[in-house]
This record gives structure tokens, C-alpha cells and sequence, in this order.
């Protein structure tokens, strides 16, 4: 069988996000990095390839983004995944989420995944939704925010983080699933993988390869206008009471509450 | 013997190992280190390190290494002293590689290359310095005498570092006596040594130091070698130790602009937060200008680090960079720890800030695996050909 992965480069998280002003989105001009959240979806399909209650012979790191994208690719495979495939195309740029859980969707469907795995969220758009957009596409069930995976029955028995608690679910293949970071503790990659990672093969697709719609994609195709984004506003400084004599620090404190009207 | 010519690699290739080595030292932080002092050895982490194959970057793909060259070894160990650990733990294993790569019989390395390279093997202790020879290597008085198809051994090593840590051992003894060579440095050999299981032939006594490098004499009663542990040619030991020489200053180079750069990292980070008299450390000029000129010194020695590594891929002289690329890493390591301790005042003899740590470590570049005197004196005779202290 064969497991999908879904990669996304992000932003480094030691990198400010900030609103590039010129376009109005994301600055993602800084330092990159795979997606941390994909690290924990390769791990648990290195799991279930090595556990061996399901016969996985691929695993195939699948990403849509420009150019530069290829090195989640390569650290994807450096991680484990046996190939790659770099969806990239100009008509993509400015797809909104919708678009981008289509256009992989219809990147998938070439391959016939047996299960799709993926970050349960992206560290830069932080959306939460594509695994729901692509398993709509694929018509296949979606699971989210997945923390345990057990090959139960031919199918899988997935534990998935609830509001309240945990949901266990038995889900039948093929299915889209996405995973929490207390998944797994993700290996680190070895030197020879990662010396390795360029000779394995990678395929790019344009979105007319993949058979794209090129209507339904890109910043045209998208049903999301951004109008104007803008960084959260600095936090006001607080108000600092020195505690020189306590009965006087609460009667202060009682005051500043009661002035707002929250006592 | 051929020489190993490594495959190229390019710059982004090299930031590729960087941040992998990077995610590996990110699970191993201060607190790690920390309790590892006084004199614990750090298994764990260079276990981590040689079952990712880092140690055996510098092997050949043929015997199940990487078959990289000397920068990306080089970049391995400025990584690992850069995330606050100490290289020092296992450097050796790439140092050491040298002599048995470029001088080593194809049997020897097929014996013994993949074993290393596997990790079941560790070949990290050169014993060479002794009570009597430390700069003037060539007055060792280890002696090895050929006993029918082999060798027995008798003698000293004092400085023999992670001996304990190791299952092989690069030893360097004399084979003719120094009276019946023309030349003091003719006469030596280099062998392989294998140290597991030899009983009263190998006493090996820990030695305390200043900062925890697992180092130790070696005492060598009557121990039989086989034939086939010389490497190379008999009588010209000390030529191919010298061979590696170049390549080690290299990698110490690297270690020091690691630890250089931990330094500044942390001192600046904490000039900028540190408020006294109203106003951060970091805007007095006594607290700014040492942290920054350490840190011209660093990037300064990493020019030269890196010009010493281009010319010794190309295959061409790299003595003179080599050894100034050491010297000027090692002092710039040190002008950077002496500003670290400094900003931190108090808390930079706290063990919990690590800066105290670092400080003990990098101190031993100055001295170790060659003083820096030494390259002074290098420099003056050989290079400016002044006058002879030696
Ligand atoms: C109007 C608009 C314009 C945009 N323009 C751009 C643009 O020009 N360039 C740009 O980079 N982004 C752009 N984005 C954001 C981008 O399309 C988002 O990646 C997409 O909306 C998915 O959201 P997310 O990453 O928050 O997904 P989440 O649902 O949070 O991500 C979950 C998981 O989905 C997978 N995933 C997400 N995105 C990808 C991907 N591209 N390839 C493979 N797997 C993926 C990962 O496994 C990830 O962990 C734009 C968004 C909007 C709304
Ligand atoms: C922690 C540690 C680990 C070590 N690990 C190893 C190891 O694994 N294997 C190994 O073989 N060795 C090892 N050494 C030994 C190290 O290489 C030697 O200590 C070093 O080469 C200096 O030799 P020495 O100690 O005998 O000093 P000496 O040779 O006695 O020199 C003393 C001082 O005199 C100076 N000096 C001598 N001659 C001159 C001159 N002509 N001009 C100017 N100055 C001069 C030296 O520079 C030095 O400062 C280690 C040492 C230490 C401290």
C-alpha cells in the first residue's frame, strides 16, 4: 500500500511573522522550514511502515509551493519518505485554502493513496482545515487532531483529541488523516539520509499535470479576498503596584478593579 | 595507498547538515551537559551521533560511511560546540580517521572501516603525548620491537584522551632509536592498536582535569601487536601522523568559532536583557565593545578556517593556514568566553548558566591538541624563517 504525506514550508518559528506592507500577506521571505506538524505525519507513516501490520511498500512526501519548496521535499525524505512530488505553478500562487486542499487533492488522486497523512495545522496560515478539504475532494473520511494510530482490523483505530477528552475511531482506507504533535516523538534525520535526499526521485507537477481546473485555483480562483491584514496591535504596558505594604497593595488592586467594573 | 578523494559538496548541502545536527544537539541542552560534570562521559549523546552516522562522515561510502569531505566534518563539530555541548567528546573519532584512511593497508580498512562506521567499533584515542615528549613529539621513548611476525610494546602515554571510550587505539612508538636515524623524526611507527580485553599489557588511569574530557596514561607492559597493526611504513610514523596534522587543526579551528559563537550568542542576549543602574549592561561600551571584537576575532578566524579547508580539498599546502586558522579560532574562542564570563558577571561562575563550562572547555584549545605557542613558533621559523627556537 501506499501513504501520502502532506508538507507544507513555513516560516522558521524563531522568525517574527510579520505583514510584508507592499502585498498585504504574509512575509515569508525569511529563513524556512518544514512544517513542524508534518514532521510528526512522516514519523507516524515511518511507524506504520515499519511496524509491519500494514504492507507499505511507498511513501511519498507530496507539497504544493513555489520554487523554494523543495526543501521541505528533501527534508521529507530525508526523514524517511521514499519520493517526492513538488506540485508548483504560477496559476497556484494566492490559492486560498479551499483551493490549495483541491489542487492537492487532485495531486493525490494520480497517486491512489491508500492513506494520507498530514500536520493537523500549518505554523504560518494555521488554518486546521485542509485534511477536511482534501478528503472532501477524495471523498474519502477525514480525521483531525489524531494523536494515537493503531493498524486494528485492516483499517485503522485512530484516538483523536476532542474538546472534551478523547475520540476513538475506527476508520476504514482510504482516509485522510491528520496528527497532533503528541503523535510521536519525530527521529531525527541520520547524515546519510540526508546526504541521500537529493538522489531520491522527485517529481514536478504543474497544476495542468495534475489535471487542475485553473479556475478554481490561485488568488482569482479563490473565494477568500483578503482586504487588509494588520499585526495585532502591541499590548498596552500594565500597571505596575509596588507591594511595599500589602494591606495597601489590596486596597489599591480592589480599587483598580472596581473603577472598571469587574468586582 | 590511495588517497580518498571525497565527494564535493556544496553550500547548501553543508546548511543541510548544519540543521540536521542542530535537531540532534536540540535534545541534548545545558542540563544535559551539566550533569555530566565532573567527569561523566557522554554516552548517550555520542551514541545518538554515531547511530545517525554523523562520526562517520568522513569514511568512505565504500567502507559505510558518507564519504564527505573535511568541511563537512569541520561543520559537525562547530555545530555541536555552538549548541553549548562539548565536541571535545568525540572529535577524535574524525581526527584519528586520518591516519588509518590515507595510510592504512585496504585489508586494514576493510577490516575496521565498516566496523567504525557501523558503531560497533569506536576508534577515538591517539596516544602519542607522553610524561617526556609533549611539543617535541619526537622524543618519545615508547618502543616497539618487531617479536617474529609481530610487535611488542613497552612504555608511557600520559594525555591519552576517551582511552576508556575506546576500543581502538592510533599509537605512535619508536622502532629504531633515535641514536641510529639521521633524522629525529625517522624511526617511528604508527599502529592500530585493538585494546579490548588486554589484561595487565594496557593500565589505564583516568586523570582529573579542569573540565571533563574522559582523558588518561596509558601504561604499555609487554603488549604484543600483530603484524598487520602497523600502519603504513615502518620507520615513517611520524611522517604519516603529520600527514593528519593539517586536517585536525582544521576541525579545531571549527570547534572554537562553535564555541566562539555560543559565547556571543549568549553574551549579547544577555547584555541587551540585563538592567543595572537603569539601563541594559549591553550600552556600556566596557560590557559592548569585548563581545563585539570577539566577535570580529571569530568571523575573522572563520575566513581563515575556511581558507585552510579550500586548499586542503584542493589537494594543495595548507600547513601555514592551517596551524593560523587554529591559533586565531582558539584565541578568538577565548577572547569571546573571557567577555562571556564578564557580561554575566555573578552568574557567568553559576554551573546552571553553562558559560562557566564553555569557558573551562574551550580553554584547552590553547594548549591542546597543539599549543598555541607552537604555531607561533611555526610561524616565525617556518613561514618567516626567523631564527630556530627548536
Ligand atoms: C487569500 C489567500 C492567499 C494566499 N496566498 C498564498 C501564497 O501566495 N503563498 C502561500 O504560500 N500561501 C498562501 N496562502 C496560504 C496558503 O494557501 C495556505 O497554505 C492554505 O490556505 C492552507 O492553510 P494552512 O497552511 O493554514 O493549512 P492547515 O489546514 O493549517 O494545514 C494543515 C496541514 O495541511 C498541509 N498543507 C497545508 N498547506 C499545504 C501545501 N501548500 N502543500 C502541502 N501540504 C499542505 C500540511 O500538512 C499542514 O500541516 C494564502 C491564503 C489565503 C487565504
Ligand atoms: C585535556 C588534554 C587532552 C589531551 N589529549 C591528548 C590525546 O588524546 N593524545 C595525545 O597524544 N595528547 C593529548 N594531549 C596532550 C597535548 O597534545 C599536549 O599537552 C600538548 O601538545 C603540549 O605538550 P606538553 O603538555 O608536554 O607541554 P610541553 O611540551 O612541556 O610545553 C610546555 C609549554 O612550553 C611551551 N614551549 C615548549 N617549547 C617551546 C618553544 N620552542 N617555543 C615556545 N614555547 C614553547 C609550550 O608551548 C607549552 O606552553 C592532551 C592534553 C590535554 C591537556
Amino acid at each position: 500500500m501506499k501513504i501520502c504525506v502532506l508538507v507544507k514550508e513555513v516560516p522558521d518559528a524563531a522568525v517574527e511573522k510579520r505583514i510584508d506592507p507592499s502585498t498585504g500577506r504574509m512575509d515569508r521571505s525569511g529563513e524556512k522550514n518544514l512544517n513542524p506538524y508534518d514532521t510528526h505525519a512522516i514519523e507516524a507513516a515511518m511507524q506504520l511502515k515499519e511496524g509491519g501490520a500494514l504492507q507499505v511498500d511507498e511513501i511519498v512526501a507530496v507539497t504544493m509551493g513555489p520554487e523554494s519548496a523543495v526543501r521541505a521535499l528533501h527534508k521529507a525524505v530525508s526523514l524517511g519518505a521514499d519520493r517526492s512530488i513538488h506540485l508548483t505553478d504560477a496559476a497556484l500562487a494566492g490559492s486560498d485554502v479551499a483551493a490549495t486542499g483541491y489542487a492537492l487533492a487532485k495531486a493525490l488522486e494520480k497517486e491512489q493513496p491508500d492513506v494520507v497523512l498530514l500536520g493537523q495545522q500549518s505554523d504560518d496560515g494555521e488554518c486546521y482545515t485542509i485534511g477536511a478539504v482534501v478528503a472532501e475532494h477524495l471523498k474519502a473520511p477525514s480525521l483531525t487532531q489524531v494523536i494515537k494510530l493503531d493498524v486494528v482490523d485492516g483499517g485503522l483505530r485512530c484516538e483523536r483529541q476532542a474538546e472534551y477528552g478523547y475520540d476513538t475511531v475506527q476508520v476504514s482506507l482510504p482516509a485522510v488523516i491528520s496528527v497532533g504533535d503528541a503523535i510521536n516523538e519525530p527521529r531525527y534525520p541520520s547524515l546519510k539520509a540526508i546526504m541521500g535526499a537529493k538522489k531520491k526521485p522527485l517529481e514536478t507537477a504543474s497544476a495542468a499535470d495534475a489535471g487542475i481546473d485553473a479556475s478554481l485555483v490561485g488568488g482569482d480562483g479563490s473565494r477568500v479576498q483578503c482586504g487588509e491584514f494588520k499585526a495585532p496591535p502591541a499590548k498596552a504596558a500594565g500597571t505596575i503596584i509596588e507591594d511595599e505594604d500589602t494591606d495597601a497593595t489590596v486596597e489599591q488592586i480592589v480599587a483598580w478593579l472596581d473603577e472598571r467594573k469587574l468586582i | 595507498m590511495t588517497t580518498p578523494s571525497p565527494a564535493t559538496i556544496d553550500a547548501e548541502q553543508l546548511e543541510e547538515i548544519r540543521d540536521g545536527i542542530r535537531q540532534l544537539c536540540a535534545r541534548y541542552d545545558g542540563t544535559y551537559w551539566q550533569q555530566l560534570e565532573p567527569e561523566t562521559y557522554p554516552a548517550e549523546f555520542v551514541d545518538a551521533l554515531t547511530e545517525a552516522g554523523w562520526l562517520a562522515a568522513l569514511i568512505p561510502e565504500q567502507y559505510g560511511g558518507s564519504g564527505l569531505p573535511l568541511s563537512a566534518a569541520s561543520v559537525i563539530l562547530e555545530e555541536i560546540a555552538r549548541s553549548g555541548g562539548n565536541p571535545g567528546a568525540c572529535h577524535a573519532q574524525m581526527y584519528v580517521m586520518g591516519t588509518l584512511l590515507r595510510h592504512g593497508s585496504e585489508a586494514q580498512k576493510e577490516r575496521w572501516l565498516p566496523e567504525i562506521a557501523a558503531g560497533r567499533l569506536r576508534l577515538q584515542a591517539f596516544g602519542v603525548t607522553e610524561p617526556d615528549a609533549g611539543s617535541d613529539t619526537t622524543r618519545i621513548r615508547t618502543t616497539a620491537r618487531r617479536d617474529g611476525d609481530g610487535w611488542v610494546v613497552d612504555g608511557q602515554k600520559i594525555w591519552t584522551s576517551r582511552a576508556e571510550h575506546s576500543d581502538l587505539m592510533v599509537l605512535l612508538a619508536r622502532t629504531t632509536p633515535i641514536g641510529e636515524v639521521s633524522k629525529r623524526g625517522e624511526g617511528l611507527s604508527v599502529f592500530l592498536v585493538d585494546m579490548r580485553d588486554r589484561g595487565d599489557e594496557l593500565e589505564i588511569r583516568p586523570i582529573k582535569t579542569m573540565m571533563n574530557h574522559s582523558t588518561t596514561e596509558v601504561f604499555i607492559n609487554g603488549l604484543r601487536l600483530p603484524g598487520d597493526a602497523l600502519i603504513g611504513e615502518a620507520g615513517k610514523g611520524f611522517r604519516h601522523i603529520l600527514d593528519g596534522m593539517n586536517a585536525e587543526r582544521c576541525l579545531i579551528a571549527a570547534e572554537c568559532i562553535g564555541d566562539g559563537r555560543w559565547f556571543v550568542e549568549r553574551a549579547s542576549r544577555y547584555a541587551g536583557e540585563r538592567e543595572v543602574f537603569g539601563r541594559p549592561i549591553g550600552a556600556n561600551q566596557g560590557i559592548q565593545f569585548p563581545i563585539a571584537r570577539a566577535h570580529m576575532a571569530i568571523e575573522a578566524a572563520d575566513l581563515m578556517r575556511w581558507k585552510a579547508i579550500g586548499l586542503y580539498e584542493a589537494g594543495r599546502p595548507c600547513g601555514a593556514e592551517a596551524n593560523m586558522a587554529k591559533y586565531l579560532a582558539a584565541e578568538a574562542s577565548w577572547m569571546a568566553a573571557n567577555a562571556c564570563v564578564d557580561t554575566h558577571g555573578g552568574l557567568g561562575f553559576a554551573a546552571e548558566y553553562d558559560v562557566e563550562r564553555k569557558f573551562r572547555e574551550t580553554r584547552l584549545y590553547q594548549v591542546a591538541p597543539i599549543s598555541n605557542n607552537m604555531i607561533l613558533a611555526f610561524v616565525g621559523q617556518n613561514v618567516l624563517k626567523m631564527p630556530r627556537s627548536y
